[in-house]
């Protein structure tokens, strides 16, 4: 089976009814996707498919609709996204785990709603869980990344 | 474990006759020097200058004991080191270090004291010192209890100046530019011409001279990164996927597993047949664990699938089958016979409330999971001459004791990487999966083996919090609070919990009365008394232990009492308050809140709380309004008071995270049980805050207290009585069980 991955094609052998979050991290390595519940209740394997967030542990690999973007495709600590860039200005992590999920689920809101609202952010973010509370400063940079996002 | 260190815990351990057994071995073999354990192994040209820094050609590396289980502490470890070291600690590697007694945690043991954490008199000052020697023999080494930075932060920056002043001498051997005309900048020590020598150029002749231990640390006026608001380290690796947690680990070869073990915690097995999982696709072996059965797989979706696909009849544990029946063990301990303690008796409580009208109520507390996103995990190669374990965990010590029992190696011979944790509130500090990661590691000698819990696993087979109750009884006179009685009862965790990880400690359970009987009230006739029930299932530390509960019961009770005197909840509290710090941090979130002249409006409702935790008062107010869809809180205002704030950031986080922790279990958790067996599978029944309920916070932190403490867990505790004021004020009915949802709606 082949996947496309932030641009680049992967070959894997494994089962059709596989979740797409296991696929990833134990077939491919890329643990950036992160395992929370395995019944999209924590939004912790949040990854894009032809642009739209969706949770990888809810998606068999033979269901898999189109290309495939983790957070290494949005952007790296060299590169950053503006979403990454202002979750760093807000230190908004803290055992940090959920945040690749919640920056997948940020990007998504955000390319279809430039300038969201506190409720806006609250329904498109609300089904991602944080177990440390870092809610207040996801608001605060979801915010400022859409503010930097459309000055560009 | 060995003979000799069983002994040696067993005679150094918690408690009156413990220290004193302390004491009798004089004052050098109390207070001489501990040993350096990175001179172990060190190359030609490298150099160990303190257990905390070890300086080679190719860079400078910082020890960093405590584990980061989101709270930020290895970015504050390593800033205090490299304050006092003069380099910029991004620049440095942080690597948490071997467990050794050089970095014993003095705090945590002393936390243990039957002594309020606002007494700082003679007797409880010289017994918590006592206290950190016997941690320093017992080498216990925890990250817990909000203890890492008030146990290391002078540590950590004599470690940083030690280093610095070798450096200095060895560059003046080399130049012959006195001590005194050198100074140090960046990684560097600076000569009066301005030439500049690397840190990493002078580490072999550093190496050759006897550290320089006499230093002077420098005020707080000259530190350059502590104290003013930086990046923590981590942050930039947290917000691009690149942080790579226990769960993570990559090895070449490695297999997955996962555990399947009785749904009733500590129930044995009957019979099982491994047949139908050992036939599926993918899967190794399957093996037999403490408490159950692993599988072995090429995946862990594999190793899921067949673990569900084992046949077990499981046998019942030994304790009440029912949440029902555990709420009835409960309220039958509240007896003589359970008594456990009675560490505050102030005035004449019998005689106060004899005659007097008296106020009673009853209040609950349920079971909660700790929950952290990352689920458990461990990855562990056991090998004929050494065993490596790759897993987040805050007892590491315990763990490497664990893999020399498991394995018959040598404690030299075991290689522990501590990761980063995605979570933990308490839960890593017990080590049950890495047991298991060992064991399951042990049948497939050579190759490495990741073994993580499934969701499911981890929720039903927390420790968790334990349940709770407590039962007021007071009275109030002329507009004041005259008399307050708290009976609180629970299961012992100290029993439990160091049942477990050592033994249990003599004396009473001061855990299970934290936060009741430690709060600075100057009541007239004022008693906490501490029952403990008889145990049931393993329990276990959930971020503020004792007090998580306490606080809630203690303050909806102090609130109670005050309403019924007719006084301001805050005016009654600052009467009554005996400490200076305390008073400040009240008076700080009055000021905050607008609390004497705020008119909130019609269906809405202000509440107070405040607790002394950890050697932190905190103080919360919190706002809500009455909605159609139900109770929405507004806004939070928290003042503490920690001391001296070495990172503002993160002190504010630490601060506003406690509290949503606080507030979205009071909310909406609880773990119920039935046949032996939690209810709760999985977050869509147990989910704490999420961002739609989560309100504006305003936080302060006073920075006047004379000390320096930890925040992880201080502003947990007064969150859900204050929620319940709250509650209490908009809506006429006080919540006195816990979950909240249990008897109101939120939005």
């Amino acid at each position: 089976m082949e996947l496309t991955i932030n641009g680049t094609s992967h070959s894997v052998d494994l089962p059709d009814d596989m979740p797409l979050l296991w696929a990833l991290r134990d077939g491919l390595n890329i643990t950036s996707v992160k395992y929370g519940c395995g019944i999209a209740q924590c939004g912790a394997c949040t990854v894009h498919i032809g642009g739209e967030a969706v949770r990888s542990c809810q998606v068999a690999l033979a269901d898999v609709w189109g290309e495939i973007t983790t957070i290494e495709g949005l952007g790296t600590p060299d590169a950053l996204h503006a979403i990454q860039a202002a979750w760093i200005d807000h230190q908004v992590a803290q055992c940090g785990y959920c945040q690749s999920g919640q920056i997948m689920q940020a990007a998504d809101l955000l390319s279809r709603n430039p300038e969201p609202t506190d409720d806006d952010i609250d329904a498109a973010m609300s089904g991602n869980l944080c177990r440390c509370g870092t809610y207040p400063r996801i608001r605060t940079a979801v915010h400022a990344a859409a503010s930097a996002m459309r000055e560009v | 474990m060995g003979r000799a260190r069983t002994i040696a815990r067993r005679s150094f351990l918690i408690g009156s006759a413990a220290i004193l057994g302390g004491v009798a071995f004089g004052a050098y073999f109390v207070t001489r020097p501990t040993p350096n354990p990175l001179l172990d192994g060190l190359a030609e040209g490298e150099a160990a200058l303190t257990p905390f820094v070890k300086i080679t050609p190719d860079g400078i590396t910082l020890i960093v004991p405590r584990a980061d289980v989101g709270q930020g502490i290895a970015s504050t470890q390593a800033m205090l080191i490299a304050d006092e070291l003069d380099i910029d600690p991004a620049t440095a590697t942080l690597d948490p270090g071997q467990p050794h007694q050089a970095y014993f945690n003095a705090t945590i043991a002393a936390e243990s004291l039957p002594f309020p954490g606002w007494d700082h008199g003679f007797v409880a000052s010289t017994v918590r010192d006592l206290m950190g020697h016997v941690a320093r023999l017992t080498s216990s080494q925890f990250t817990g209890g909000s203890s890492s930075t008030a146990d290391l932060h002078e540590t950590l920056r004599l470690a940083g100046a030690t280093a610095r002043e070798t450096l200095k001498a060895a560059a003046a051997a080399r130049t012959g530019v006195p001590v005194a005309d050198l100074r140090t900048e960046n990684g560097h020590v600076v000569l009066p011409d301005g030439t500049r020598i690397p840190y990493t150029d002078l580490a072999a002749e550093a190496a050759a001279i006897e550290p320089i231990t006499e230093v002077t640390l420098r005020p707080a006026s000259q530190w350059t990164r502590l104290g003013k608001p930086h990046q923590r380290l981590d942050i930039v690796a947290k917000s691009t996927g690149t942080q790579d947690y226990g769960i993570d680990v990559v090895l070449l070869g490695m297999l997955h597993a996962t555990v399947r073990t009785n749904p009733g915690r500590g129930g044995d097995i009957a019979s099982y047949s491994a047949d139908a999982a050992l036939a599926m696709q993918g899967v190794r072996s399957v093996v037999e664990v403490n408490e159950g059965l692993a599988v072995i797989a090429d995946n862990t979706w594999f190793a899921f699938k067949a673990a569900e696909a084992l046949e077990v009849d499981w046998l019942a544990p030994d304790y009440p089958a029912s949440s029902d029946e555990m709420w009835q063990a409960l309220t039958d301990a509240r007896s003589e016979e359970y008594r456990n303690s009675r560490l505050r008796d102030d005035g004449d409580v019998e005689a106060a409330l004899n005659g007097a009208t008296v106020i009673e109520a009853e209040y609950r507390s349920p079971f909660l999971a700790h929950a952290a996103l990352e689920p458990l995990c461990a990855t562990v190669l056991v090998e004929a001459d050494g065993v490596q374990i790759w897993t987040a965990t805050q007892v590491p010590a315990v763990v490497r004791d664990a893999a020399v029992e498991i394995t018959g190696l040598d404690p030299a011979q075991v290689t522990l990487h501590v990761l980063p944790a995605g979570g933990s509130f308490g839960r890593r500090l017990d080590h049950d999966y890495v047991v298991q990661a060992i064991q399951i590691a042990a049948t497939m000698r050579g190759t490495p083996i990741k073994t993580t819990w499934s969701r499911e696993e981890d929720m039903t087979h927390d420790y968790p919090r334990p349940l709770h109750m407590a039962v007021g009884r007071g009275t109030v006179a002329n507009g004041r609070v005259l008399a307050y009685d708290l009976d609180t009862i629970s299961p012992s965790l100290v029993s439990s919990w160091f049942g477990r990880i050592f033994i249990v400690p003599p004396g009473p359970d001061t855990m299970l009365v934290w936060g009741a009987f430690d709060q600075p009230y100057a009541i007239p006739n004022y008693r906490v008394t501490g029952y403990a029930a008889p145990p049931m299932m393993p329990i276990g530390s959930w971020r503020s232990p004792g007090a998580c509960s306490n606080s809630f019961f203690h303050e909806s009770f102090l609130s109670e009492l005050i309403h019924a005197a007719g006084a301001d909840p805050l005016e009654e509290r600052l009467r009554l308050i005996a400490d200076a710090d305390s008073r400040r941090v009240l008076e700080a979130v009055g000021e905050m809140s607008n609390w004497a002249g705020a008119d909130i409006g019609p269906g809405r409702g202000r509440g107070i709380a405040f607790a002394h935790t950890h050697g932190v008062p905190v103080a919360e107010v919190i706002d809500v309004t009455m909605t159609e869809r139900g109770i929405r809180i507004d806004e939070v205002w928290i003042a503490a008071d920690c001391g001296t704030v070495l990172d503002p950031v993160n002190a504010k986080v630490q601060l506003t995270g406690a509290a949503i922790f606080g507030l979205g279990h009071a909310m909406n958790c609880e773990l119920t049980y039935e046949n032996h067996a939690v209810q709760q599978t999985n977050f869509h029944a147990f989910e704490g805050m999420r961002l739609h309920q989560t309100p504006l916070f305003h936080t302060q932190l006073l920075g006047l207290a004379e000390r320096v403490r930890g925040l992880g867990e201080p502003a947990t505790a007064p969150a859900a009585p204050a929620l319940a004021d709250a509650i209490f004020a908009a809506t006429g009915r006080r919540p006195r069980e816990m979950p909240f949802s249990k008897s109101v709606d939120f939005v």
